[in-house]
């Protein structure tokens, strides 16, 4: 139980994804200038992340080590990833039509989000067992949705703030990122 | 196709990470030192150019529907050879850029390229394209390396810059650093394609 519990505290605050692995950056900027979009793509990647980390880990036991083919490691993956979300996307559109306009249009993004498979390669790279994968995955998705809202609310008060010409729309917002990073840095060494 | 003009646009105005705003992880990530900055960004310039050439090749045969599927096992299957490759002749470079090596494959620059260029042009166009936006590509991480490795550690593709006892901004190589300075790269290169190509904007 203390190793899961220490796995969500580290995934979540010291190597979060954003600020310290550097990994869904696109979305990052992409879907942050508001902040109910931030919360639709955070719940999304929630969702698909913890997935796919199961199914990768699935895929990798079961399939990709009995055959010795584990050098078609990122192949296998991103097409596990892609039919994933596709699968994700017309399950939930009939299941539950409600989840699926608010979380819908996120969706076909999420594939060329890097975390994604960077999270289920880190996974298999650590030697996580079933529960381990499904924790560090739910856990990284956790870290990404909290960094991605502490951004988007920091963006909205931005946009009616008076700033210089010249740090005006991107550099601004990777100024904001880099004094986010700064305060996460706090955390490193709590746990490894 | 004027080729001066392409080549300009591609490490200014249209550069991928700058112009763009293209493969973000990539270039914040592995940028701590200008080696690694280069080396990454010729990884990706191989897969780009060598997806491009197929892809362009393969225009007509690749049904339409199928197409952004077919697209990634093709840029998948150049990912892994480069990471074959790399663990067996630069063997610390692929260990300090870890991850990120497979992590080529869903960079938005390669499979925009094959989307927005190779499916549409001629194979030689097509090479041109992926080479001219792999080397804007690593014109901006060989930069953003620079920077935060004379900063942050002092030296310049392993050479010291400055004495052994002096304090360095270790910052610069720690994550902050890494958004610090591309803000305002982003600044500089907003002016200097202004000045290069003239002020169309």
């Amino acid at each position: 139980m203390t190793e899961l519990a220490l796995i969500i505290v580290s995934t979540v605050f010291v190597n979060n994804v954003i600020f310290s692995r550097f990994l869904g950056l696109c979305p990052y900027f992409g879907v942050s200038k508001k902040l109910d979009t931030a919360l639709g793509m955070s719940m999304a990647v929630v969702f698909v992340l913890t997935l796919a980390g199961t199914i990768t880990y699935v895929v990798q036991t079961y399939l990709l080590v009995p055959f010795h083919i584990e050098y078609l490691q990122t192949i296998a993956f991103i097409l596990v990833i892609a039919a994933l979300v596709q699968l994700v996307e017309i399950v939930m559109k009939k299941v539950a039509p409600a989840l699926y306009r608010s979380l819908g249009i996120f969706l076909p993004l999420i594939t060329t989000n890097c975390a994604i498979l960077g999270i289920s390669i880190l996974a298999v790279q650590n030697k996580y067992d079933l529960i381990e994968t499904i924790v560090f995955s739910f856990g990284s998705a956790l870290g990404f949705g909290l960094a991605l809202i502490i951004f988007s609310s920091i963006r909205e008060v931005l946009e009616t703030r008076q700033i210089p010409r010249a740090f005006s729309g991107t550099p601004i917002a990777m100024i904001v990122a880099g004094i986010l990073a700064m305060a996460f840095v706090g955390f490193s060494g709590i746990v490894k | 196709m004027d080729t001066k003009k392409k080549f300009l646009s591609s490490l200014f105005s249209e550069n991928p990470v700058t112009g763009l705003m293209l493969g973000l992880c990539p270039t914040l990530a592995t940028t701590t030192s200008a080696e690694n900055g280069l080396g990454m960004g010729l990884a990706a310039t191989f897969v780009l150019v060598a997806s491009n050439v197929v892809i362009s090749s393969l225009r007509h045969l690749i049904p339409n529907r199928v197409r952004i599927p077919a697209f990634i096992v093709i840029i998948a299957t150049f990912v892994t050879l480069v990471d074959m490759g790399m663990e067996a002749t630069f063997y610390d470079l692929h260990k300090t850029l870890g991850l990120f090596i497979p992590l080529i494959v869903v960079n938005c620059i390669i499979l925009g390229r094959a989307e927005a260029f190779a499916s549409k042009n001629p194979v030689w166009h097509s090479f041109l394209d992926g080479l001219f936006m792999g080397l804007g590509f690593t014109f901006s991480l060989f930069i953003l390396g620079s920077l935060r490795e004379i900063l942050g550690s002092g030296s310049w593709l392993g050479m010291r810059l400055v004495p052994q006892s002096w304090n360095t901004i270790l910052v610069f190589v720690l994550a902050p650093g890494a958004f610090l300075t591309l803000a305002f790269i982003f600044i500089g290169m907003n002016k200097i394609s202004k000045l290069v190509e003239g002020d169309k904007r």
